[in-house]
């Protein structure tokens, strides 16, 4: 379980978290949502180490994870597929795959996690040897979040995965998602697009402006008029 | 996919094997003075700078321009350690005879023989001299790699004039002969060993370029953000990357040592870096076979094509005056002019040799 207490960060002069705290229980799909700038894809970067934190903690199974670096955040089971998908453009869908899995030395196992990941999203395995930059948008975020999956993460961090992609498309990647939580992966969701992510949460966040301002089941905050109002598009009648 | 692979490595080893054997024949039927023969050992040699800078900035995105510099640590070290004892006094003459009392075939040749141990101890000079670059490149790459694109290109270069005028400062004489030549040392006289040394060192830096390293590189070259993302170091890689594109570049200014017969500073000016860079942008940013490729087309076209422009004659045509001396150079400028219009990526792309083959699979599999 990752567990998130009081967490401050502020970098390039602007304080982007004002002491966030919140849980992702195992096998859960967590959800984070809020409005541009709001602190979440500063949230999903600190968890990973990519941004320092100035106080508070993160607790990952009892493990602090604050002040640990990169490669060892990765290899203790987290993974993210950041926001805008950065796909590697000049390497291979394969060469990509291989990437997400840098930190791993079982060549057996990275293969059959290959296969796992082909499963997953055929349309990635037709195109295995194409570069990454020639790809659609929606097959793009598939590699990315194959990618994300290579490094065999327990836990899952995905930025803003619908960004920029057609309904359609943003309902197959919804349904994978669901399909690989089933398989064991926990998933922290943050999304704009906060209806199809409140669908598929069993715990959802709001962040407002660095701070968490509601908390609820992904029902519970669907129904909830002020996240309705804010978020979901509907007014008060 | 496994057959398609086969036939790519038959293929890619059937190209090589053709190459060598022309070498070869060139090296049995030619004088050693003669220019295709020169060609062929000046070019392997600029291949394979080429690759190592191609591996920097090709394959990890990092814009260096110090590759003179650290040939001329390799082309030093090599001339320094080589030079025959009984030859010192007078290389060395403003020297006293130099600081160094050993020569590195002479000592290799003491327990392994004349001949074997000449050419062992050449080859170890050679390689003291790539290590020695690499020494550097740690060292300057400790401040320097935290700069990025053109910042990073003008620190390197910056550092290779420094270096070149610090070996010919006097008080370095005793070892670096100061502003004289160092020469009479041993050279290898056939190019069949410039193309096979040259071969076996690019050998190296394909392997590395499709090991996890190479991958490591590539994706840092494509997006740095979602490289670290992977767990991947970017300050160790691109301190790899630069450390090792030093150490083949010194191994390069080593050979071109024993290609020119005499080592000066001189000769190693930033000019050298550009001719190089220009080689592995006409080859093919991120192409170890446009590098090789673009290496013999531009040394071919400079020092024996083209050659005939600066005495007012090509291809047997007489031309004015006016186009004589340095009349070479405007044609190339044209020359690269056209092939920056018209082949923006180069002659190969991205592209290797094997990819050659599949590309014409594809070719023929659409055409059905």
């Amino acid at each position: 379980m990752l567990k998130i207490e009081k967490l401050h960060v502020s970098y390039g002069g602007i304080q982007a978290l004002r002491g966030v705290s919140l849980e992702v229980p195992d096998g859960k799909i967590v959800t984070l949502i809020g409005a541009n700038g709001a602190g979440k894809s500063t949230t999903l970067r600190t968890i990973t180490g990519l941004v320092k934190a100035q106080s508070g903690s993160i607790q990952w199974n009892g493990e602090e994870l604050l002040g640990k670096s990169i490669d060892r955040i990765i290899s203790a089971g987290i993974a993210m597929s950041p926001e805008g998908r950065r796909v590697f453009p000049d390497m291979t869908v394969l060469e990509n795959l291989k990437i997400g899995a840098y930190l791993r030395k079982d060549k057996a196992e990275i293969e059959k996690d290959i296969k796992w990941v082909y499963e997953l999203f055929p349309r990635l395995e037709e195109r295995s040897w194409q570069l990454a930059g020639t790809l659609s948008g929606g097959e793009q975020q598939m590699l990315a979040v194959g990618r994300a999956l290579m490094s065999r993460p327990k836990l899952m961090m995905l930025d803003e995965p619908s960004l920029g992609l057609a309904p359609l498309v943003v309902q197959d990647i919804f349904s994978i998602i669901g399909e690989i939580n089933r398989q064991g992966v926990t998933i922290l969701l943050i999304e704009q697009n906060a209806n199809m992510a409140l669908k598929i949460a069993d715990l959802a966040y709001v962040l407002e402006t660095g701070n968490i301002t509601l908390s609820g089941t992904g029902a519970e905050l669907l129904t909830n008029e002020k996240v309705k109002e804010a978020y979901l598009g509907k007014h008060k009648s | 996919m496994t057959s398609m692979k086969k036939k790519q490595t038959i293929f890619t080893a059937a190209v090589l094997l053709v190459l060598l054997a022309v070498c070869v024949a060139v090296d049995m039927s030619l004088p050693s003075f003669h220019i295709a023969v020169k060609v062929i050992e000046k070019a392997s040699v600029y291949a394979l700078v080429a690759v190592s800078m191609n591996l920097l900035n090709g394959f990890t995105g990092l814009f260096s321009l110090g590759q003179a510099g650290f040939m001329l640590l390799g082309a030093y070290s090599y001339a320094v350690l080589t030079i025959p004892m009984d030859k010192k006094a007078s290389v060395y003459q403003y020297f006293d005879g130099g600081a160094l009392k050993f020569s590195l075939p002479e000592v290799f040749a003491s327990f392994l023989g004349d001949s074997v141990g000449t050419v062992v101890g050449m080859l170890a000079a050679l390689l003291i001299g790539g290590l020695l670059a690499g020494l550097f490149a740690f060292l300057i790459g400790l401040p320097v790699l935290r700069l990025k694109s053109d910042y990073l290109a003008i620190a390197t270069l910056g550092f290779a004039e420094i270096l070149k005028a610090f070996f010919q400062w006097n008080a370095l004489g005793p070892i670096t002969n100061g502003s004289n030549l160092l020469k009479s040392y041993p050279t290898f006289s056939h190019p069949t060993a410039y193309v096979v040394l040259a071969g076996v060192l690019v050998a190296f830096i394909v392997l590395l370029i499709n090991s996890t390293y190479g991958r490591a590189f590539k994706a840092i070259r494509d997006d740095e953000v979602a490289a670290e993302a992977m767990g991947i170091s970017l300050a160790h890689h691109k301190r790899l990357a630069f450390v090792i594109s030093s150490v083949f570049a010194g191994f390069g200014g080593g050979m071109l040592a024993m290609y020119m017969g005499t080592v000066a500073a001189a000769p190693f000016k930033s000019a050298m870096t550009y001719e190089i860079l220009l080689i592995v942008v006409i080859g093919g940013i991120g192409s170890i076979t446009g590098s090789v490729l673009a290496s013999f087309l531009y040394i071919f076209s400079s020092e024996w094509l083209l050659r005939g422009l600066d005495s007012g004659k090509f291809l047997g045509i007489s031309a004015p005056d006016i186009f004589k001396n340095g009349f070479r150079m405007a044609v190339f400028s044209v020359i690269i002019m056209v092939i920056v219009l018209f082949f923006r990526r180069g002659i190969m792309g991205d592209k290797e040799l094997p990819d050659l083959l599949r590309q014409r699979s594809r070719k023929e599999a659409a055409g059905k």
